[in-house]
């Protein structure tokens, strides 16, 4: 049942990204090139994930438990440090050349295209070095 | 940059793919009780993985879940009879660049467009607003540089 529950919100995430052209480089740099070819189609994905989880989130974390674990796990940190800022600058610097961000990067992967093949790997590897690096 | 073309502006398709994203994390949280942030599923996989790991029995999932994120363009164009369309960067090199950058900046920001992005926004969480605000313009000021100054 948790497997099968993954398996079909993954699924939904990944038919969300596709449908809303996040999952398509050329759209996500274009959305971030706002003083040239400035497609603005990002921000309605943005908006309607942010709103729907919003009004979503209200009414599950009423519920005493999620259905298939013990508690709810929400993040407790607060500080907004150097650590967050910066390490969010540098994903952004990434982004921006790649046009990939991690959702994206593993809904391309069947497409085979050549540089997907390059950056999901490296992705990988750079999350394993940050987690290292992170916990000291 | 070979990718600086014209991308047809998609607002009606873009908000309800936005939805479907929206409404995947809700069910991740009513299920699950987690927080759906493709950095963090994926590193905690990676994480898992590694032989004395403790995953609280979520390993299996979270694995499930990124096998269902690379089944989904497979199941949609079998669904629809649309072509997933997409242009990836041909410049490995900067892939390859690209790629570990943005494994170092989330695995050390603690998040991604989804996880600081919708679900933090989500929570009105003033951390994953900061990171927001950050890679943004971070990622704004990247695309400017190499499209209007290199």
């Amino acid at each position: 049942m948790r497997i099968f529950a993954g398996l079909l919100a993954g699924l939904l995430f990944g038919v969300g990204l596709v449908v809303s052209g996040m999952s398509d480089p050329a759209k996500v740099l274009n959305f971030l090139d706002v003083a040239g070819s400035w497609d603005p189609s990002l921000a309605f994905v943005m908006g309607g994930a942010s709103v729907t989880t919003f009004i979503g989130y209200r009414l599950v974390l009423r519920q005493p438990a999620p259905k298939l674990a013990e508690v709810f796990q929400l993040p407790a940190a607060t500080q907004i440090d150097a650590r967050l800022l910066g390490g969010a600058a540098l994903f952004g610097l990434g982004w921006g050349i790649g046009g990939f961000c991690p959702g994206p990067a593993w809904t391309a992967l069947t497409l085979l295209a050549p540089g997907t093949m390059v950056f999901l790997p490296m992705m990988l590897l750079g999350l394993w070095i940050g987690n290292r690096v992170s916990q000291r | 940059m070979e990718l600086d073309t014209l991308t047809a502006f998609t607002p009606g398709a873009s908000l309800f793919g936005g939805i479907l994203i929206g409404l995947s994390a809700v069910m991740v949280m009513a299920l699950f009780g987690r927080i759906s942030g493709i950095s963090g599923i994926t590193n905690a996989v990676l994480n898992g993985l590694s032989p004395n790991a403790n995953h609280g029995g979520d390993l299996g999932w979270r694995v499930a879940f990124i096998l269902g994120l690379i089944a989904a363009p497979v199941i949609y164009t079998a669904a629809t009879g649309n072509p997933v369309l997409q242009t990836v960067p041909t410049s490995l090199i900067g892939m390859a660049l690209a790629g570990i950058i943005v494994g170092l900046g989330t695995a050390i920001g603690s998040g991604c467009t989804s996880g600081h992005g919708v679900c933090g926004l989500a929570r009105l969480s003033p951390r994953s607003l900061a990171a927001v605000l950050s890679f943004m313009v971070s990622a704004g000021v990247t695309v400017f540089v190499l499209r209007h100054v290199v």
